[in-house]
């Protein structure tokens, strides 16, 4: 077995195995703790509202902070939305979740995905340089900062290196990537990029039990 | 006062006489050391549910927490960024109970706490903490820090590793039923020399009322015009009221200090004293956490809803002024700018209710810059302003409270908490600031047009509550 041959086949398919069911097990092991009852006498009885509006306008910062959080929520932005036009907008990834899911859409120019990748990589090294500068995220950050951050940016470059046919050959280069996105899927459950599917969690508990009490949010 | 004319911060000066500690970590009881930090883990993680887990799973290390929160923004010290600190209990939450916990520990991925991190995180999560919540509305993931500091507290009091002095409220409170001195003699001795002073009717201890009226220790022995203010209200609107020796005191230094059965000792005398004399609205004084502890967590402590309603004050007055039951003189005429206790708006919901009762005295309210859900803490709540060696830090905090009041240009402040009241109080003694934060109820108390009502004015009939 080649190494293509050894990402496309087990590697990718105990990474899915890791993601699904790691995922599966740290969002149980959350939600199925028990929920005390709550027998105050609720300001508004709309709490899922308040859930749903929290994970929306949390996407962005309450106007009284957006001079102190600009540069770091901006590159937040930037290489979220590029890692979305990567994997969602690039045609051969739409093929391969096609493959696997049998969903399909309309794939971007190549062109805005080559750039969005390149963006994010910049926007990703500027982060990391700002975790290691700023006193405050340098205090804060472990092994799952610095390691999330890797396995997050490898799969860019390399994919950008597959496309652009450099440094090695092509069948070589995409299996490094597609190895470099196995241990991203591996990965996921275990730390914090977990956040994909803990921001609605997360958001969604304090806008429902805020909204509970007519808090602020 | 411009902060240009600001005196330099001074830290070393006696406070109400009492040479400033040195730095130090509080001890209390005689556990072993390993047997503390067992005890501050296990506690920790007793009451947790699905809520603290999500919280603790969720953060991403962003550190944008440090920029809502008044300790970081004056010092820029690191170390007070709010998520940091619970950081050894986020340790304890990810090796003890998270989903992944068992490989934590089998491969020593999160390693023990230490007595001496918990030690030197008192510091973090009793002195510079007030849980605030400013922190929650800038987190990304939303994450409510200040409820995990709350169970972080709980850990902490059960090891005996709070801040002495609020330690010692707790206990005195907890033993004599209040944590200032205030007992029911003493309480029963201000209410009625208040009444002789001030000249008004009070209620001691009847059978049967529709509103229990509470009070804070902080208001019964600094501000006892608190007392005669309250009854001058409730008997301008005519109602059955009583105070109730078996259950005045508010203010809840269990909840503060972190013994979650003191907290429920201390709520339940509410309660019970509510029950006792039927009451129908169980009347919360100015006191922010006091609100938090009755309003949002006393019935879960009762285990059942509550047979009465819990009212802050302020909304008591914010309702009863809007539907003509209370009648004020609209001739506060002056500037006044209003200071949000933290618990009673941003973590509690009431907002407009002292406005509309501000607009009715005839006052321009002039905002401060961030208001509301958005104001800042003023340094003193979450028992902070008890704990002696935390005056420095406390009194950096206040300054951006200061600048702003300063800023509005407003000739009075008024507040709706006692606690923050006796923060500005201490601070402005120590800055010889020229603002004195004024009392909502007291001026409401002061402005009450005692004219008869006109037809029009609904009010309701003696012994009938519109909760």
């Amino acid at each position: 077995m080649d190494l293509l041959s050894f990402a496309r086949g087990p590697a990718l398919q105990w990474a899915l195995v890791i993601f699904v069911l790691g995922s599966l097990w740290r969002l149980a092991g959350i939600l199925l703790l028990r929920r005390k009852p709550d027998y105050t006498e609720p300001r508004s009885r709309a709490t899922w509202r308040g859930a749903l509006k929290l994970i929306v306008t949390r996407t962005w910062s309450r106007r009284e902070f957006r001079a102190s959080t600009a540069f770091g929520q901006s590159l937040g932005y930037v290489f979220h939305i590029g890692l979305v036009v990567v994997v969602f907008g690039f045609v051969p990834h739409i093929l391969f979740i096609h493959s696997l899911t049998g969903l399909q859409w309309p794939g971007l120019p190549s062109s805005i995905v080559y750039v969005s990748g390149a963006l994010t990589v910049a926007a990703l090294v500027a982060a990391l340089v700002r975790r290691l500068s700023n006193p405050v995220l340098r205090l804060l950050s472990n092994f799952d900062d610095y390691f999330s951050w890797l396995v997050t940016v490898t799969p860019v470059i390399t994919g950008l290196l597959a496309v652009a046919h450099l440094g090695a050959r092509y069948e070589t280069l995409l299996a490094v990537h597609i190895l470099s996105v196995c241990l991203l899927l591996a990965w996921l459950p275990f730390g914090k990029l977990m956040h994909v599917f803990l921001v609605f969690i997360s958001r969604g508990t304090t806008g429902a039990l805020f909204a509970r009490k007519g808090a602020s949010t | 006062m411009s902060e240009a004319a600001l005196p330099p911060l001074e830290t070393q000066g006696p406070r109400f006489g009492i040479k400033k500690p040195e730095q130090r970590q509080d001890i209390q009881g005689d556990l072993s050391d390993a047997a503390r930090v067992d005890t501050a883990m296990r506690e920790f993680v007793r009451d947790f549910g699905a809520v603290a887990a999500t919280y603790m799973e969720s953060c991403v290390h962003c550190g944008m927490c440090a920029e809502a929160c008044p300790f970081y923004v004056e010092t820029g010290d690191p170390k007070y960024t709010p998520i940091w600190k619970i950081e050894p209990f986020k340790q304890a939450y990810k090796r003890e109970v998270s989903p992944f916990a068992f490989f934590m520990r089998a491969f020593n991925l999160k390693r023990k706490v230490t007595l001496e991190e918990l030690e030197q995180w008192q510091e973090l999560i009793y002195d510079s903490c007030t849980m605030c919540g400013r922190c929650t509305l800038i987190c990304p993931m939303g994450i409510d820090i200040a409820s995990l500091v709350g169970l972080a507290r709980h850990g902490m009091h059960k090891a005996g590793l709070v801040p002495h002095e609020l330690w010692a409220a707790a206990e005195r409170a907890e033993r004599e039923g209040s944590p200032l001195g205030a007992t029911p003699k003493v309480f029963k001795e201000r209410v009625e020399w208040m009444g002789d002073e001030s000249d008004v009717a009070m209620h001691m201890d009847l059978e049967q009322a529709d509103v229990l009226v509470t009070m804070s220790s902080i208001e019964i022995q600094k501000y006892p015009q608190a007392l005669a203010a309250v009854a001058k209200v409730l008997n301008h609107m005519g109602l059955s009221w009583t105070f109730r020796s078996d259950g005045y005191e508010a203010t809840n230094f269990g909840l503060l200090s972190g013994n979650a059965d003191w907290q429920k000792d201390m709520s339940l005398k509410l309660i019970n004293a509510a029950i006792a004399c039927k009451a129908k609205v169980l009347l919360l004084p100015e006191c922010g956490h006091a609100y938090s502890a009755m309003r949002w967590a006393g019935a879960n402590v009762y285990g059942k809803p509550l047979p009465f309603k819990v009212r802050h004050i302020s909304e008591f007055l914010g309702e009863h002024v809007a539907d003509g039951s209370i009648r004020v003189k609209k001739d506060l005429d002056t500037t006044v700018t209003f200071h949000d206790p933290c618990q009673v708006a941003r973590r509690g919901g009431v907002f407009d209710a002292p406005r509309v009762v501000l607009a009715a005295l005839g006052a321009e309210v002039r905002e401060l810059q961030d208001n509301r859900g958005m104001s800042w803490c003023c340094g003193g709540g979450g028992g902070v302003i008890s704990i002696h060696r935390a005056d420095a830090i406390r009194y950096k905090a206040f300054q951006i409270k200061m600048r702003q009041v300063d800023a509005t240009g407003a000739a009075m402040l008024v507040t709706s908490c006692s606690n923050c009241r006796l923060s500005f109080d201490d601070s402005q003694a120590h800055f010889h600031w020229d603002k004195t934060a004024h009392s909502l109820l007291e001026a409401v108390a002061d402005h009450l047009d005692e004219a008869p009502p006109k037809p029009a004015a609904a009010v309701p009939s003696p012994g009938s509550v519109t909760p």
